[in-house]
C-alpha cells in the first residue's frame, strides 16, 4: 500500500480559489484511483460546498479573512479539514432536505444538504477556528 | 469555464464548458437573462461539455427557470453525462426541469 499524503492551502476568502484548489485535489484523487463517480462528483461537489462555505458564511465573504484546508489522502480514504474564521454552526440544524417539495423550489439551501449526501462523513467542530470534516471512503 | 450562445431555428441554445459553480454561476445568469430581454422564449441549456455543477449553479437553473417561465418562455437542460445526472437525482431536481439525453431531442420537444 503507498503511503498517504498531506496538502495544505491557506487562501483569502474569494471563491475564485476554488475551483483551482478542488482540481489540484481531484488529480491527487485520480493518481490513487478513486472511482469516476468519486472524481466527477462527489469529491468536486462537496469540497466545493465546503470551501464556499467557509469563504461566504463562515468568514463572511471579508477578503482578509482566511481559509484553510487540509487534505489527507492514502489508498483507502480522502479527509479534508476546512477551516474558517467564522464562529461555527449546528450542522444537523443547518442541513434541510432540499428534496421536500416546500424546498424544491428554492435557489439556495443545497450545499450542507449535498455535502451529506456526497461524503461518506462530514463533521463539524471548534479547533482554534470552525473546521468542517469531509471523510469520503476510497469505492 | 465559458459559455457559448448559439441560435437553432426559434431556440436559443447556451453551452456550458467547464464547471457552473459560485465563481461564475452570475455569469450564466447574465447571459441567459440578456438573452430572455432580446426576447428569446425557448432556451436550452446543452452541458456535454459541463464538469460539475454545485448547489449555486442548481441555485441559478432554478431562477432562471422561474425568470424564463414568468415571461412566457421555456426552458430546458440537454446531454447531462452520468454524473450531472446522479446531482439531479439527489436533489429531485430532474423533476423540475425538463431533461433530454441530446441537444436534438430537446429541440424537438419545444
Amino acid at each position: 500500500m503507498a503511503l498517504g499524503e498531506s496538502l495544505d492551502f491557506r487562501i483569502p476568502s474569494d471563491v475564485q480559489y476554488i475551483e483551482g484548489i478542488v482540481g489540484q485535489v481531484v488529480q491527487r484523487c485520480q493518481e490513487r484511483a478513486f472511482s469516476r463517480r468519486h472524481l466527477a462528483l462527489n469529491l468536486p461537489v462537496a469540497l466545493t460546498e465546503a470551501l464556499s462555505n467557509a469563504i461566504l458564511r463562515g468568514n463572511g465573504d471579508v477578503r482578509t479573512r482566511a481559509v484553510t484546508l487540509r487534505i489527507q489522502i492514502d489508498d483507502t480514504q480522502l479527509v479534508a479539514e476546512v477551516r474558517d474564521e467564522g464562529d461555527g454552526f449546528d450542522l444537523a440544524r443547518c442541513t434541510e432536505d432540499a428534496t421536500l417539495p416546500e424546498n424544491l423550489g428554492r435557489e439556495d439551501g443545497r450545499g450542507l444538504f449535498l455535502m451529506d449526501k456526497l461524503m461518506d462523513r462530514v463533521e463539524r467542530f471548534t479547533d482554534g477556528g470552525n473546521v468542517v470534516r469531509l471523510v469520503l471512503i476510497r469505492a | 469555464m465559458s459559455f457559448t450562445v448559439s441560435k437553432q431555428a426559434d431556440v436559443t441554445v447556451v453551452e456550458v464548458e467547464g464547471q457552473l459553480i459560485v465563481g461564475n454561476r452570475q455569469d450564466l445568469k447574465q447571459k441567459v437573462l440578456d438573452e430572455v430581454e432580446k426576447g428569446a422564449k425557448k432556451i436550452l441549456i446543452d452541458f456535454a461539455r459541463t464538469g460539475y455543477i454545485d448547489s449555486s449553479g442548481l441555485g441559478v437553473l432554478v431562477s432562471l427557470s422561474k425568470r424564463i417561465r414568468d415571461s412566457g418562455g421555456e426552458l430546458r437542460l440537454a446531454n447531462l453525462h452520468d454524473e450531472l445526472q446522479t446531482l439531479f437525482e439527489l436533489t429531485k431536481l430532474d423533476t423540475l426541469f425538463q431533461i433530454s439525453k441530446t441537444r436534438e431531442t430537446a429541440l424537438e420537444s419545444f
